[in-house]
């Protein structure tokens, strides 16, 4: 064994940044996700005030959850990972930090404009031209640091995660600039070179692809990463990680028309969106068994390590959203979930469950790491999070999937002569009290992430230094 | 070419593909890299311990 020493440090401040801000966009964005749950629940609660209106708010949730939050949480861990398992420095010190600020003036822009009223009117695309060129510099820069540090890799091999980050970096350019291709009419308004079913089409393929690829595929990378990490054991199957890999990005391309189901949509593609969704539990399940089996020997760390627990309970909610929503692309399945609760719920079982535990799991290991520490100030409070966030998931989902299912039970009832059975609002009055049973579940969700931005600040407040880490020699083999 | 010829030989297509790919992945040649890949996040750890 040969030792070759290398002179040089990961870039952890561009990683630090990134960590904080994804502590601090969590709870931004989830205390907005409190604030619309409210409304539901008492509509009057911000009536005149225009611009905390639900229909501005709720698109201003979903950017602050999934691109501010998870977009923070992906940039943080594949630089830290990218520049572990590489043996190497970011490509570029200037670019990193370049996509670090960028990024924050996109989410600035996006808390800005959302609630102006000024949107595309796309789901998870609302952001206007402006905004979506600056957004393509900064994924270009992404990009170019990431791969740059593939290329300076010290390593033969590039590891599995790296794989996962990799298409998702490249997948959510391809996404972004295709779905938001439009003409300006003015600095803050421009209309989509798309038309109809065709727009619809191009708005799905996107939307289910953000699920695919900004929500799934980058969050894999980290798994990868950080369930062997922590387990201190390699991934249970690397050759049931690569088959995962290919599996999972040919198959979510095609997965789209499934939000389409009895539109106008040509009949052939929806069953197409259908059967693709039906193939894409193979591969969500194959990688979260080879996720979980990881821990297989050392299960006893499930009781002791409250990251751990992080990490494998959101590979079970990850399995529980990949089972569901395959059944839910079914067209007679979809014929009664489609555009109720059940929806919601889905996509948070999804979110709260498998997303944001992932990555608070992988915060909570690579902070005490990044400030030169062993663990976080207290693991207590780690293990106190886990339990409030997890109860909070369990109320939300549990209640959403109550009102979705009776909300389609009632509309589709129909008396002997064809009428039918309830009007909507009789089974808005009968969801009501579940509105109630979300909001708490919402409540302590958002409490969990002010235990965790205490724990954040004290281990800050513990550190030495903040000094970057020396890069790894790398060890060869003679 | 009708489509449904077209659709047969594309799923033909791919599940030779896919099959390829599995031999690929488990062939023995390959399992003394694919051991050291897995090994990565990990090597990282023991060598922060050591001086």
């Amino acid at each position: 064994m040969n030792a070759a020493t290398v002179d040089e440090r990961y870039n952890d401040t561009v990683v630090r940044q990134f960590t904080l801000m994804t502590v601090v966009w969590g709870i931004v964005g989830m205390a907005v996700g409190v604030l619309i749950a409210a409304q539901l629940y008492w509509p009057a609660l911000t009536e005149g005030i225009s611009w905390l209106s639900y229909g501005r708010l709720r698109p201003l949730h979903t950017n602050a959850v999934v691109f501010a939050f998870g977009g923070c949480a992906l940039m943080a861990t594949s630089f830290y990972v990218v520049q572990r398992t590489c043996h190497a420095r970011l490509f570029s010190d200037r670019l990193a930090s370049f996509v670090f600020w960028g990024w924050q003036a996109v989410i600035l822009s996006a808390a800005v404009s959302l609630p102006l009223g000024l949107t595309q009117g796309k789901e998870y695309a609302e952001l206007e031209w402006p905004i979506d060129i600056l957004i393509t510099l900064v994924w270009v820069a992404y990009a170019v640091v990431f791969f740059g540090t593939l290329v300076r890799r010290r390593v033969k091999h590039i590891y599995v995660a790296n794989w996962f980050y990799a298409s998702f970096i490249v997948a959510v350019a391809l996404l972004h600039v295709v779905n938001n291709l439009a003409l300006p009419v003015s600095w803050l308004k421009s209309y989509s070179v798309y038309t109809g079913a065709v727009d619809a089409m191009a708005q799905w393929w996107y939307g289910h692809n953000a699920v695919g690829f900004f929500l799934t595929a980058g969050f894999l990378g980290m798994m990868y990463y950080f369930v062997p990490k922590q387990a201190g054991r390699p991934v249970y199957s690397y050759r049931l990680s690569i088959v995962h890999f290919w599996a999972l990005i040919a198959i979510y391309m095609w997965a789209g028309p499934h939000h389409l189901q009895y539109t106008a949509l040509p009949d052939w593609a929806q069953s197409l969106g259908m059967v693709f969704s039906l193939i894409l539990l193979a591969p969500s399940w194959g990688g979260a068994i080879n996720g979980v089996m990881t821990l297989s020997g050392a299960w006893h760390k499930l009781r002791t390590d409250p990251i751990i627990k992080f990490l494998i309970v959101s590979l079970s909610f990850y399995m529980i959203a990949t089972f569901e929503g395959p059944m839910m692309s079914i067209k007679t399945v979809n014929s009664l979930s489609h555009y109720t609760d059940w929806t919601v719920g889905h996509v948070h079982a999804g979110a709260l469950g498998w997303v944001a535990m992932i990555s608070l799991g992988a915060v909570y290991a690579m902070w005490p790491r990044l400030l030169g520490l062993q663990t976080m100030h207290s693991v207590k409070l780690i293990d106190l999070h886990f339990w409030i966030h997890t109860i909070g998931v369990v109320f939300y989902i549990a209640s959403m999937w109550i009102a979705g299912v009776m909300q389609g039970l009632m509309w589709r009832a129909t008396n002997a002569d064809g009428t039918l059975t309830y009007s909507f609002v009789e089974s808005l009055a009968a969801t009501y009290p579940y509105y109630l049973i979300r909001f708490l579940g919402g409540v302590l969700v958002l409490l969990g992430m002010g235990v965790m931005a205490w724990n954040i600040w004290l281990t800050w407040r513990a550190a030495h230094s903040t000094q970057d880490m020396a890069v790894l020699p790398v060890v060869t083999q003679h | 070419m009708s489509s449904g010829v077209l659709s047969g030989a594309a799923t033909a297509v791919l599940l030779v593909i896919f099959v390829a790919g599995w031999i690929w992945a488990w062939s023995s040649r390959r399992q003394q890299d694919f051991e050291a890949a897995a090994r990565l996040p990990l090597e990282d750890d023991a060598k922060e311990c050591s001086p």
